[in-house]
């Protein structure tokens, strides 16, 4: 069934009674070309991009949950593509421009916002640290300007610019950044795959992975077994957990991940502001409340629950950046597993085992990739080839010196 | 998440600071490439029993060896340790 106004309003003229399932719930057949392991963001993508670029349809997504019970219906739905590293740049502008044009092509609202992503710094070394990365954007065609601190202002009342130890000098604005709707972007890749006859498989575990002489045969599950010529995983948090079971041992670690909800008031930030001397990030969702967050927890889990110090930490930020969020309550919050990688930076590449192929590493930063994601992760797995715009993601780059470390951290995940 | 530190007693987490994983024994000089990527890079990252190592930089300043389950946050030990 496709989505239209005028399906809107024949619907609304007949009671809203004939709306269909947007995706069937199929029995796993014996045996697919090919499996993607996990239901977020990027399996349900790459299922998608299989099916229309690739024209491989004998697809199974194999979900332990319900589709988007993970990462992609947790995150603060920020994307942007203002990175510094050529290994990065092109992918997350190629996502840009996917994210420009999704809406059309799976036919799906996703609410996609191109509010802009305001950085601010707060130092004037920071202030060059962010014209070095502008214009190196600038030089890979991505649109990025240079704020002064009168334009902050201008731009975003109830800015606390004039604090005593951490003063707004001014920002990098990407105005095509924004946001996202994220379960839409999950439901909409779900319900554009399926219609290409990708089979969906929820609440099916993929308990183990069965390899014969080096090469993938399908997967287990708790429905049973389901053989496969090619296995791609997307299990985000729970990468080191499954890739284990093809005896992979990954640079990865787990880590937890907190955001938080604000009660509903009216319209007070209408683009996504990031304070640059402490970590939080902030938006304003279309139901008014304030969506924020901050950095990770710092220890490994799997827990997909936080700790109160960082609950702390956030808030503070919050009311230092913006004095009149002290008087609102937060409603929510809650916690995702992510897997950081030693570099920060995400792998899309094969694997030593011949027809299983890994997809992971996103760190905090994954949703805004979702749609390159599937879309080079697709390219990968059809054509057994990186394609140019992931060919730095490889999983061997820590051992060869090929590092892609935005942050200049090191081999410490929990820095990235 | 609280961590019984055996100089200062059970203390809050926010006391303490932590840098991951307790590294496995460190490679020879002239080990292969190989065993110094899997040091600096490869983690075992567990669902349960983690042994990491924090240090209680608000308190007494030692080195701690922590057992923790990753899957509840349930610390089962603390022992001081030179990192
Ligand atoms: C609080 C928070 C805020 C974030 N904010 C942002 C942001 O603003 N911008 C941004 O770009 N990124 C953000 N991220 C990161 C982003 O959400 C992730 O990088 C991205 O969603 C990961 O990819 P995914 O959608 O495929 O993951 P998921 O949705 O987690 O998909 C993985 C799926 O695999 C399934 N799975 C796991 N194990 C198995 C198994 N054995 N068998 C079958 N299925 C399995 C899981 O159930 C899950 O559904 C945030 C993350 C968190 C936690
Ligand atoms: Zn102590």
């Amino acid at each position: 069934m496709r989505y239209s106004a005028l399906a809107l309003l024949r619907h609304a003229l007949t009671g809203n009674r004939s709306w269909t399932p947007a995706w069937r719930d199929p029995a796993p057949k014996p045996a697919y070309d090919t499996i993607i392991v996990g239901g977020g963001g990027h399996g349900l993508a790459t299922a998608h991009y299989l099916a229309k670029r690739h024209g491989i349809t004998d697809v199974a997504v194999v979900e332990k949950g319900y589709l988007g019970s993970g990462n992609v219906g947790r995150n603060t739905t920020i994307i942007r593509s203002n990175y510094l590293l050529p290994g990065n740049t092109p992918f997350y502008e190629h996502s840009m421009k996917l994210w420009e044009g999704l809406e059309q092509d799976i036919n799906y609202n996703a609410m996609v916002s191109q509010r802009g992503v305001l950085n601010l710094c707060h130092s004037d070394s920071q202030r060059d640290a962010y014209a070095r990365r502008g214009n190196a954007m600038r030089l890979a065609g991505v649109d990025a300007e240079l704020l002064d601190a009168a334009q902050v202002r201008a731009m975003v009342p109830g800015l606390n610019l004039d604090s005593v130890r951490f003063p707004v000098k001014g920002g990098l604005l990407q105005r095509r950044g924004g946001t996202v709707r994220h379960d839409a972007v999950a439901w909409g890749y779900a319900r554009a795959a399926d219609s290409r006859g990708v089979d969906l498989l929820q609440n099916t575990e993929v308990t183990g992975i069965r390899v014969q002489s080096g090469r993938v045969l399908g997967v287990e599950t708790t429905r049973g077994f389901i053989g496969a010529k090619r296995v791609g995983l997307a299990v985000a948090g729970n990468t080191s957990r499954v890739a284990s079971m093809a005896g992979l041992r990954l640079p990865i670690e787990s880590h937890v991940l907190q955001a938080f909800v604000s009660e509903a008031v009216k319209p007070m930030i209408d683009t996504v502001i990031t304070y640059g001397a402490g970590h939080l990030y902030v938006s304003q969702s279309d139901k008014g409340g304030l969506v924020f967050g901050g950095d990770i927890d710092g220890y490994n889990s799997y827990a997909q629950r936080g700790n109160l110090p960082v609950v702390h930490d956030v808030m503070e930020c919050a009311v230092q950046l913006f004095p009149s969020m002290s008087r609102l309550r937060y409603l929510r919050q809650w916690g995702g597993i992510m897997d950081m990688s030693m570099d920060g930076s995400p792998i899309i590449d094969r694997t030593p085992v011949e027809g299983l192929f890994l997809n992971c590493g996103w760190c905090y930063g994954g949703f805004k990739a979702t749609p390159a994601s599937g879309w080079c992760f697709a390219h990968t797995i059809a054509t057994g080839q990186p394609h140019a715009l992931n060919a730095a993601f490889r999983l061997d780059r820590l051992a060869s010196g090929h590092v892609i470390d935005e942050k200049g951290a090191g081999a410490q995940a929990n820095l990235h | 998440m609280r961590i019984p530190c055996p100089l200062c007693g059970e203390r809050d987490a926010a006391e303490f600071s932590t840098i991951g994983s307790a590294p496995p024994p460190r490679p020879s000089a002239d080990a292969p490439m190989e065993d110094w990527h899997a040091y600096l890079h490869l983690r075992d990252n567990p669902a349960g029993l983690h042994a990491e190592l924090w240090q209680h930089i608000h308190g007494c300043r030692q080195w701690l060896r922590v057992m923790r389950d990753t899957r509840s946050h349930a610390v089962a030990s603390a022992e001081a340790c030179r990192p």
